[in-house]
Formats: C-alpha cells, sequence, structure tokens
C-alpha cells in the first residue's frame, strides 16, 4: 500500500486517504466511497457515479500522461481530487499535466502524484502544482517529508509560485 | 564574467547537500541502481568501465583563471592528474571514485561550479560562440540570453524528466560558431529594424542517429518573450516527445513525424496562452543580469601595434600562429587567441593539472582572468593587447599550446571513444593520433588550408563526425572496430556557408586504412581544387562525393 502525504505530514499510512481506485469493476464499489476514475470514465458515465457514490461520497479524476488536461475543466466543481500518474518516475509528462491544471486551468483543488512517486522527485512535484503524493510502499516518510526542504530558493517562475500568488 | 550571487551559491551548496545524501543511500542499498542512475547522472556522474566519469559544467564555456585552478586540484586530488575538454564546452574528469564524488562537488561549489544536469534526459548546459561578446562580427551579445537560459533551466521542475537530453545553442553573431542548427533548439539573437533585440528560433535539428538540421520556426521572437517561448516547446515536447524507443524519443523525431509545420502550431498555440504571464521577461530583469557580467578593462590600443608587425616579419612560426590561431576583435587594438589543445601524442582535448594552472596563470596576466572553452576542444584568450601577442605566444610555446593548427587538419575533434567510454564502438583517440602524425607537417597542413576532420567512437556523434568536412564514425562489424567516412559535412557559419549533414563515402574501413583513406581524400581534393581559397568542403559540394570515393576504393581495393 503507498503512503500518503503532504508537504507538511503523513496522512494516510496505509492507504489512499480513503479514495479507492475504479478499475473496471463498478460492483466493487459501494455507495458512498471516494472513488477515482479514469478520464473517459469520467466523461463518459460522470452522471451515473455522482449517483452513485452520493452526497456522501466523492469523485476524482485520474488522469494519465497522455490524457489532456483541458478535458477536466468542466468538471472542476464536481472533483474532489484530480490525480496524476507517474508510470516510472522517469515518465515526466505528470509535471506538465499538473503545471497546465495550475496555471492555466486555475484548478485549485487537490491534486496528487500517484504510481512511482519517489523521495526524489517531490521536491520538483511540489513546485509543478502537486500538493499530495502517494509515496510508493518502499518509501520511507521522515525522508520523504525532508525532501520538500532540499533548496530553500529556485530559480524559475513554477506553478508553486503561481499557486503562493493566487492564494 | 558572470559573478555569481548568494543565491546561485545557495543552489549550488544544496544540491551537493542532495547529492550527497543520494549518494549515501544508494551505497546503503536504499537507492537502487536505475533510481540512482536517474539522479547521478544528472549531476555530471557516468559509471563506466574503467571507473566513474564526472562531467562538470562551464555554463556557455565561459571560465575564470580560478575555476581553472580548481579543476587543477580536483585533477590531483581526485583523478590521475588530467582532465578532458569536451565539445560541448564542459571538462571531464575520467577516474573518480564515486564515494568521493559528493566532495568533489562539494570543492568545485566553493568556486561556485557544479555538475548539475550535465547528463540525463534533461535541459543541458547552453552553448554559445565562444568569442561572444568579442566577435567584430557581432549583433548582439548572446552572454547575457545564455545565463538566462541557464538560471531558468536550471533545476527547472516542469522539465526535469524529458523523454531524451535537450541542448539548446545561441549565437549571435553574423556567422554562427554555435552551431545553432544542429541543436534541440538553436536560436540566434538579431535585431529588427527597430534595432530591437529578437531571437530566431530553430527547432529539431541533432546528430547522433538521426542527423537533421533544424527547422525555423520562428524569425524574429522579441527578446520578452525568449523564456515563455522555450517553455512552449519544451511543454509540447515534454508531452508529445516519444518515450517508447529511446532512439525516437529526441525532439527531433517529433518534429520529423509530425511536420515541423504542426510542431509549430503546437509551440504558437502553447506560447499565445502563456504570452504574457510570469516568464515575460523585463528590461529590469535582463539588466539585472547583464549588469552581473564584469567587462574588460579596454584601453586605447592603436589598431595595430608596430613591434609585433615587425617581430612577424622577422619570425615566420609566430607569423602563422598569428594567421591561425589570433582573431580579430572588435575593439581596436586586441585580439583573442586560441590556445590549441591538439597536440601530437595527447588526446584531442585532454590538459595536465599543471597546464591548467599554467593557463589559468597566463588568464590573469593576459586576459583579466577570463577565458573562453571552444566546442572544439581548445581554449581561447578573449581579451588580449595586441602588443602582448609576442610575449603570450612564447608562453604558450613552451606549454605546447602554440601549435598554429586552428582551422586546419591538425585541430581533429575527436570524443573519449573506446579508451574511456562504455558506448563506444571504436577507439577515437588512437585514431585522432594516427591522423595526426600522418598529417604532422605544418607546410601540410597550411597547404590544405582549413578543413574540420571530426570522429565520433559511436553513433551518439559526440565528436560530432556528421558536420566535420570529414568525419569518421565507429561501428562494430562483427565485433570488430570499423570505420564509416563521411564527406561534405559542414558546421557552417558564415550565411553563405550553411551546415550540411556529410555524406557516406561507401563501406567502412580498418582501423590502420584510415591514414591513407584521409591522405587520399586529401590529395584528390588538391588535385581538384581550382585555387588556394577554395575549401576541401567547397570542392565537395561543387563536384559531388563519386570522384572521392572513386579514388578511395580504387586505392584500397
Ligand atoms: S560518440 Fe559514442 S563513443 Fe564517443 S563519447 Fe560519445 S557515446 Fe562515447
Amino acid at each position: 500500500m503507498p503512503k500518503l502525504i503532504d508537504r507538511h505530514r503523513l496522512l494516510d499510512g496505509l492507504g489512499h486517504g480513503g479514495w479507492i481506485t475504479f478499475t473496471g469493476n463498478a460492483a466493487d464499489i459501494a455507495p458512498g466511497s471516494r472513488v477515482l476514475l479514469p478520464l473517459n470514465e469520467l466523461l463518459e458515465y460522470g452522471e451515473t457515479w455522482r449517483r452513485h457514490v452520493g452526497a456522501t461520497g466523492a469523485l476524482g479524476a485520474r488522469l494519465t500522461g497522455a490524457d489532456d488536461p483541458a478535458s477536466v475543466l468542466p468538471l472542476f466543481d464536481d472533483l474532489a481530487l484530480i490525480a496524476v500518474e507517474f508510470p516510472s518516475f522517469a515518465d515526466g509528462r505528470g509535471y506538465s499535466i499538473a503545471t497546465l491544471l495550475r496555471t492555466r486551468h486555475h484548478y485549485r483543488g487537490e491534486l496528487r502524484a500517484v504510481g512511482d512517486v519517489l523521495r526524489d522527485q517531490l521536491f520538483l512535484m511540489a513546485r509543478a502544482g502537486f500538493d499530495t503524493f502517494a509515496l510508493r510502499d518502499d518509501q520511507h516518510v521522515d525522508r520523504a517529508l525532508a525532501a520538500f526542504r532540499d533548496f530553500s530558493v529556485t530559480y524559475q517562475h513554477a506553478a508553486d509560485r503561481a499557486l503562493a500568488l493566487a492564494a | 564574467m558572470y559573478q555569481y550571487t548568494a543565491f546561485d551559491q545557495t543552489i549550488v551548496d544544496e544540491r551537493v547537500a542532495q547529492f550527497r545524501d543520494q549518494t549515501a543511500r544508494h551505497l546503503a542499498g536504499a537507492l537502487s541502481v536505475d533510481e540512482f542512475r536517474a539522479l547521478r547522472v544528472q549531476n555530471g556522474l557516468y559509471l563506466q568501465k574503467h571507473a566513474p566519469m564526472l562531467r562538470v559544467a562551464i555554463p556557455y564555456g565561459l571560465v575564470a583563471a580560478r575555476h581553472l585552478r580548481m579543476f587543477a586540484h580536483i585533477a590531483r586530488t581526485y583523478d590521475r592528474g588530467y582532465a578532458h575538454f569536451t565539445t560541448r564546452q564542459n571538462i571531464q574528469f575520467n577516474w573518480p571514485e564515486l564515494a568521493r564524488v559528493p566532495d568533489i562537488l562539494a570543492d568545485l561549489a566553493t568556486v561556485q561550479m557544479h555538475a548539475i544536469q550535465t547528463s540525463g534526459n534533461c535541459v543541458r548546459n547552453t552553448t554559445t560562440d565562444p568569442f561572444a561578446g568579442i566577435a567584430p562580427d557581432e549583433v548582439v551579445n548572446p552572454l547575457v540570453w545564455a545565463e538566462l537560459i541557464r538560471q531558468w533551466s536550471t533545476i527547472h521542475p516542469e522539465f526535469a524528466f524529458l523523454p531524451r537530453k535537450f541542448k539548446i545553442a545561441i549565437s549571435g553573431a553574423i556567422s554562427d560558431r554555435a552551431a545553432t542548427m544542429v541543436h534541440d533548439i538553436g536560436l540566434v539573437a538579431l535585431t529588427d529594424g527597430s534595432g530591437a533585440i529578437g531571437f530566431r528560433v530553430a527547432v529539431g535539428g541533432g546528430l547522433g542517429r538521426t542527423p537533421i538540421i533544424g527547422t525555423v520556426i520562428r524569425d524574429f521572437l522579441p527578446w520578452q518573450h525568449l523564456i515563455t517561448y522555450l517553455e512552449a516547446i519544451l511543454r509540447v515536447y515534454n508531452r508529445l516527445g516519444r518515450r517508447d524507443n529511446k532512439f525516437k524519443a529526441r525532439i527531433k523525431i517529433l518534429v520529423k513525424e509530425s511536420t515541423p509545420a504542426q510542431f509549430a502550431d503546437w509551440v504558437e498555440a502553447e506560447f499565445e496562452a502563456t504570452r504574457d504571464g510570469p516568464t515575460r521577461l523585463s528590461p529590469s530583469d535582463v539588466e539585472a543580469i547583464a549588469a552581473r557580467f564584469t567587462q574588460a578593462n579596454y584601453h586605447d590600443l592603436p589598431l595595430d601595434d608596430a613591434d609585433v608587425v615587425t617581430f612577424a616579419a622577422a619570425s615566420g612560426e609566430f607569423a602563422r600562429w598569428q594567421r591561425r590561431n589570433v582573431h580579430a576583435h572588435r575593439v581596436p587594438g586586441y585580439a583573442a587567441v586560441t590556445a590549441s589543445l591538439k597536440r601530437i601524442g595527447t588526446p584531442p582535448g585532454d590538459i595536465t593539472a599543471d597546464e591548467l594552472d599554467a593557463v589559468a596563470g597566463l588568464a590573469d596576466v593576459y586576459t583579466q582572468g577570463e577565458l573562453r572553452v571552444t566546442h572544439e576542444q581548445n581554449l581561447v584568450f578573449p581579451n588580449v593587447e595586441k602588443r602582448a601577442l609576442p610575449a603570450l605566444w612564447r608562453e604558450l610555446h613552451a606549454l605546447g599550446m602554440a601549435t598554429p593548427n586552428i582551422g586546419l587538419i591538425g585541430n581533429i575533434i575527436a570524443c573519449p571513444g573506446g579508451d574511456f567510454c562504455d558506448l563506444a564502438n571504436a577507439v577515437s583517440i588512437p585514431v585522432a593520433a594516427a591522423i595526426h602524425e600522418r598529417f604532422e607537417s605544418l607546410d601540410d597542413q597550411f597547404d590544405i588550408g582549413e578543413l574540420d576532420l571530426n570522429i565520433s567512437g559511436c553513433i551518439n556523434a559526440c565528436g560530432h563526425h556528421h558536420v566535420g568536412h570529414i568525419g569518421i564514425l565507429g561501428v562494430d562489424k562483427h565485433d570488430e572496430e570499423w570505420y564509416q567516412v563521411t564527406i561534405g559535412g559542414n558546421q557552417g557559419g558564415a550565411p553563405n556557408d550553411p551546415a550540411r549533414i556529410g555524406r557516406i563515402i561507401g563501406p567502412s574501413f580498418a582501423r590502420d586504412e584510415i591514414p591513407d583513406v584521409i591522405e587520399t581524400l586529401i590529395r584528390t581534393y588538391l588535385e581538384l581544387r581550382e585555387h588556394d581559397d577554395e575549401r576541401f568542403v567547397d570542392v565537395v559540394a561543387r563536384v559531388g562525393i563519386e570522384p572521392f570515393k572513386e579514388r578511395v576504393y580504387a586505392e584500397t581495393d
């Protein structure tokens, strides 16, 4: 199980903070759940899912590197979470997706990095606009939390500054 | 020289601390080989067959005497007493010990140097004209812009894990001495009718497995938008560049497969959406950077120094050196001087610790402590008073760095090749040595005239063989070292001298055949040329490769 952190603390040492990912079998998902849906599922059956999870549940989008973040724009108000998947730590598409969500589309909700999320990429991920991180299960939480302090200064403008300015 | 601030110092110091922690975790088994690899290469560290190799950044090739002394210290303390200048204006140490690399980086950080992003799938060291700021044909000094790009690209959070490595070159002169058309992004700084500065932007050029000349996607990008536009290109590439096949992952493949017009449309759309955002540059951003470049202190000097003219008339050796290794300067009475690191018996670009110290001393005396590293693996003294030329010549002569071979066949560019590099198919340095010995005579070299001979040990093309007038590429045939020869390549430069990719003349050769092959090519050229100023590459352009090919294969049969 991954370990969920934000920039300051451990949020869930054994999972995704109550979120489950839809992987094709709707029967597994109880009403009232917090569900992460792939983009296609969300665009096509979003209404059905909304009714299914009800007022006590919540919907989130799980984007891959190939997804166009602009397509979730109309759904922002409906989403309690956007998760961006890193299939491998070396696949950097998620940084551009996060940047676009934060700076172009002004998404202000929770933005989570999931997948191959490792200590040594956290500083960059936070700068690209992520605010929660589902660490790969072998990662050490205290070391990971220290990563956000790797650099005290930075050269360039990035999504984190855009967020700070908008706050 | 650019004067680094406490801000820059903080970043390099924190980077050292970060890498020290990563190395310790790796040595303790807490960071897998692959995970550590991605991190160490972004700190310039390769692990190779003989020992690790550390590539240290020399931002846009500008280096101060104190940096050279630090390199000397590192070569002595952690290595075998020498170092190697690369074709990308960086310096490499070939024998450091992994566990001590954090200490090397800490030493470098004391003079604000580092190895950040000298390798890996990220934005690499931006390269430029070694004569930036001093060339008579300069329109815009590219150094300020190169520094802006350095800062912007350093630890950029969005572009640290690109599909593949990414190289930017910038030139600001009429003659493009930065090979901008064979880079992922090639920038040429220029001015419009009103004198405002802007950039011509080319993308998708490159050497390697698929050599391509770049495509210009913007003829004039106003300077305020430089960073925004670079981000637009990088963002399109980061999202759409291929990640399924390492050999097709460079931006040139995306540009080619999507077509340059489509690629340009994507970039323009991305740019339009961000154009007046926070990355737009203001005059004060640029002035702040410009103010941190120290200016050379020029004196009022006569255009030519009478004593030097007399000396040149008396010393043929000096006159030759002046012809090949001394370059025009925009300030009257000054010259730029190339110290040749192409010496018989020494691999191209190699330099010992003592020599580094000696050159640093000369820089202090003759050029206010400043030097440039060239992509041809030589060193340039940028601001030499002409009256001091004979004295500097004697000093360089004593160091064996006054061989008047710049632009001639003796100035061979060669990658480290099979002697050092794990990826090599074949050795490069011994081939360079054999050719250099064959053409040792300076009379012959002068007679042959301008000729770029470039050697790469494999298709990665670190020796830029595609753009050599003669290019030599190491290939692997049944586990044996063979060499493919191309002719007619051209790095390009002046507006009427475009960059060109060389053409293969035919089946490859065994190593010991190469000096004869080169000699035949040159003899053929000498017979075909119409006058002394017609260069080898001009003759190939005029008559094609056939006459050369026929002669070479007739003689090697
Ligand atoms: S061209 Fe090939 S052999 Fe030469 S240094 Fe580059 S990777 Fe190594």
